[in-house]
């Protein structure tokens, strides 16, 4: 899937009327590189909010403790319209220092963890287990009525996990969002 | 302390780190930012501050009587000077009463900078007296924020908010200041030596490839308008000379927004009056029929635009503005060029003279001024003049007749004086021009009066207002009184909320749903009681008389202009319409049957 498909837009009667309705909406992840200091998710999240964009996903950690920045990746879903609104008033912050498209980037990698209970019981540990291993998904604990596994892989392949799980026994799945980097040796 | 907060030593080594109190970082700050007049209020959480301004005679502090003042003081400050406007208010009540003229100032692209004052650091978080989340509550209204937690960080922090509020799309800035850190030692840095805490630096020159782009489209166009906004203001007046000039070369016609009224002269055979819901029926037309529009400093707003699917459809579109995000937001652009108004016109103009020279102007543009000179002679801005009542429109007309060849600044409320005052009164030079466009925020005009009469003292300062906006703001009348300011308050009293009751007759079968403003104040008494002189008429032939007798007070003045009361503020495009479907003042018989169903769900 592309964010670059761009379906010719119809335009709307009115400005409060702006659906962008004959555009096709894409998952997009952009990866914000911002100054580390109070409130600047807050500033990021609103932004989304005050303007009406969806999260699907959002994650923010110090990535560099020297230069006090922190990089967060949120996915985000949107029409073409949307997602290039995003970025540029995401680039608008006075706290970023980089923003990046990550879906549009054909080096992009994106990549998510999860930690997913199962109860089980039997025959059914053997099945579970047998699962895990196809998936690469390690055991962080087991007892004798289930398991944790810990996975980690692109989006759609935890999607997958999960959803082999569910008849198998799941009660809980937490999960991290998606974390995003460039591959080859530049860095943003 | 951080090592990087220290001042480098210069190369003569003669000084060393300046330490003083967070209170006296912010009064060394803000003059060495070159700040001579600020508007505030003082409370509890910024009595330090004050303390030291009290021994700071090279800063002019102006005492208002309500925080929004203060804000709206300081925008009209900005507008009329292209310097930053700095607001010092107390923590809680004092920050959120400044919260109205924040928005407005990011919504025009202002440039502020709000200092507040903050319960001490240790109580932030215990709902302590006169405690709020400032910079919570403003994160979303402001360019950026800080609460400065670390004396050593003070100086820093308002060196950055004031580059931050200038520079790229200006805009409002606030410092949030405990009161502790303002008793609280540290050391001070200067404008030269503080090093920036963010990496901001927006993109002032356009792209060489995209401006050849936009200037072989203007050469080759045949029905060429450009479309200004507040930007080419923002940009300095050497934008608007630009401006004048790529309009000369090219011999385009210009039509602007609101906020950008003034940068191109009303007087020009160039300029078609200003575009929009109240616009100009010749520009309005220009913009529906025209085969290149260059945008510039302009954001495509809903009172611009009208329909969007009927906007403007058979041009290409040059997009200039500083904010990359206001390119393509609302109207695609074929060029978008994302740098400041009056470098991107220079280098436009640049671009034009090096190109080859494109066939005459006379000739490849006869056929579109010829267009534009029939929808010029249908007079949109008609009205029916009367002899018994003062007409807003005719009122207006004099006002400017009358003060035309003075050093004039106009101010205005919002709602339909504002918009006569946008038709009638012919800007003619930038920052002249001080309205609350993008907010709409009633009460505006009088402090900002205030602000512009500060930074012009010698000049004629009027606050084209309404009787209802008016009141959202009288107090103000009692700092004009305290400082010797003698603005104008032209008040066009037709006894409604005028845009409202033209709202409701239009779009809600005259239901005038608490529109009336019953139990007004006897305007010339208000006047009188505030110490300030109050004229009144409701008879045209008296009108000049009087309006001579304001400007030759040198005292504050409130004008109760009585006009006609059921007039309407027209042409108009109706909601859901398109430019080329303005209603004009001859047809405005019935005009409850002009907008359909979908029009009236429209703000």
């Amino acid at each position: 899937m592309s964010v670059r498909d761009k379906i010719a837009p119809e335009a709307p009667a009115s400005a409060y009327d702006m659906g962008h309705a004959a555009e096709i909406e894409h998952l997009a992840t952009f990866a914000v590189l911002v100054d580390n200091e109070p409130g600047v998710l807050h500033r990021v999240v609103g932004l989304f909010a005050a303007r009406g964009y969806n999260i699907e996903s959002l994650t923010v950690a110090e990535t560099d403790p020297g230069a006090r920045t922190s990089r967060i990746t949120i996915v985000t879903r949107g029409t073409p319209h949307v997602l290039s609104q995003i970025e540029a008033q995401l680039k608008k912050m006075v706290s970023a220092r980089h923003v990046q498209d990550v879906t549009r980037d054909p080096n992009g990698v994106e990549r998510e963890l999860a930690l997913v209970k199962v109860r089980v019981v039997g025959a059914q540990r053997v099945e579970a287990k047998m699962v895990a291993d196809i998936f690469r998904a390690s055991i962080v604990d087991t007892t004798t009525g289930g398991f944790i596994f810990e996975i980690t892989g692109a989006t759609s392949k935890i999607d997958k996990f999960v959803g082999l799980m569910r008849p198998l026994g799941l009660i809980e799945v937490s999960r991290t969002g998606v974390l995003s980097i460039e591959r080859g040796a530049e860095a943003v | 302390m951080t090592t990087e907060t220290l001042p480098k030593t210069p190369a003569d080594g003669a000084q060393t780190p300046q330490i003083m109190t967070g209170a006296e970082i912010v009064v060394r700050a803000l003059l060495d930012q070159g700040v001579t007049d600020l508007f505030g209020y003082p409370g509890g959480a910024v009595l330090p501050i004050y303390d030291a301004l009290f021994h700071e005679p090279r800063l002019k502090h102006v005492l208002v009587r309500h925080e929004q003042g203060a804000g709206h003081a300081a925008e009209g400050y900005a507008r009329a000077t292209g310097k930053p406007g700095v607001v010092l208010v107390t923590s809680g009540p004092g920050a959120t009463n400044t919260v109205t003229a924040i928005v407005d100032a990011l919504m025009d692209s202002i440039p502020l900078v709000v200092l507040t004052g903050q319960v001490p650091t240790h109580l932030i978080g215990t709902d302590a007296f006169q405690e709020c989340d400032t910079v919570g509550i403003t994160r979303s209204c402001t360019k950026h924020n800080f609460l400065v937690k670390d004396v050593n960080q003070l100086a820093r922090v308002i060196h950055e908010a004031f580059a931050i509020a200038t520079s790229g799309r200006p805009g409002p800035v606030v410092i949030d200041i405990p009161k502790d850190v303002q008793f609280a030692s540290g050391v001070y840095v200067s404008p030269a030596d503080a090093k920036p805490i963010h990496n901001y630096h927006p993109r002032v020159d356009g792209d060489a490839a995209a401006i050849a782009e936009a200037a072989a489209l203007i050469a080759g166009a045949r029905r060429p308008l450009f479309y200004t906004g507040g930007g080419v203001i923002n940009a300095g007046p050497s934008a608007s000379a630009s401006l004048r000039r790529l309009a000369a070369l090219t011999g385009a016609p210009v039509t602007s927004t609101l906020m950008g009224l003034g940068a191109f002269p009303a007087d020009d055979p160039a300029w078609l009056g200003m575009v929009g819901m109240h616009g100009a029926y010749e520009a309005n037309h220009a913009m529906h029929d025209c085969d290149v529009m260059v945008a510039v400093g302009a954001r495509f707003d809903d009172r611009v635009t009208g329909r969007l699917d009927a906007f403007s459809p058979g041009s290409k579109k040059i997009h200039i503005d500083i904010d990359p995000a206001s390119i393509g937001k609302v109207v695609r652009a074929d060029v978008g060029i994302v740098g400041d108004a009056g470098k991107v016109l220079d280098a436009l103009i640049a671009a034009w003279n090096r190109s080859p020279a494109p066939a005459a102007v006379p000739e490849r543009l006869a056929d579109w001024w010829e267009q534009i000179d029939r929808w010029r002679a249908r007079k949109g801005f008609a009205y029916r003049p009367s002899s018994t009542l003062i007409k807003p429109q005719y009122a207006i007309e004099r006002l400017y007749e009358l003060t035309k060849n003075r050093d004039t600044y106009i101010t205005t409320e919002v709602g339909q004086h504002q918009m006569w005052a946008a038709q009638f009164y012919r800007v003619q030079e930038p920052n002249r021009w001080m309205t609350s466009g993008g907010l709409g925020t009633m009460g505006y005009g009088l402090p900002a009066a205030v602000g512009v009469q500060i930074a012009h003292p010698d000049s004629l300062v009027i606050d084209i207002a309404g009787d209802a906006s008016v009141q959202m703001t009288i107090q103000e009348m009692s700092t004009a009184l305290q400082y010797d300011l003698p603005i104008k308050i032209f008040i066009l009293n037709n006894e409604w909320m005028g845009m409202v009751r033209q709202w409701q007759q239009l779009l809600h079968g005259e239901r005038y749903s608490h529109s009336y403003s019953s139990s007004l104040p006897d305007f010339v008494k208000l006047a009188e009681a505030y110490g300030g002189v109050g004229l009144r008429t409701d008879k045209p032939d008296e009108l000049d008389d009087l309006i001579l007798e304001m400007i030759d007070t040198p005292r504050p003045v409130i004008f109760d202009c009585r006009v006609e009361r059921a007039e309407n503020c027209l042409p108009m495009i109706p909601s859901g319409k398109a430019h080329n479907d303005m209603i004009l003042g001859e047809d405005a018989t019935d005009m409850s049957s002009v907008i359909d169903a979908a029009g009236r769900r429209l703000v």
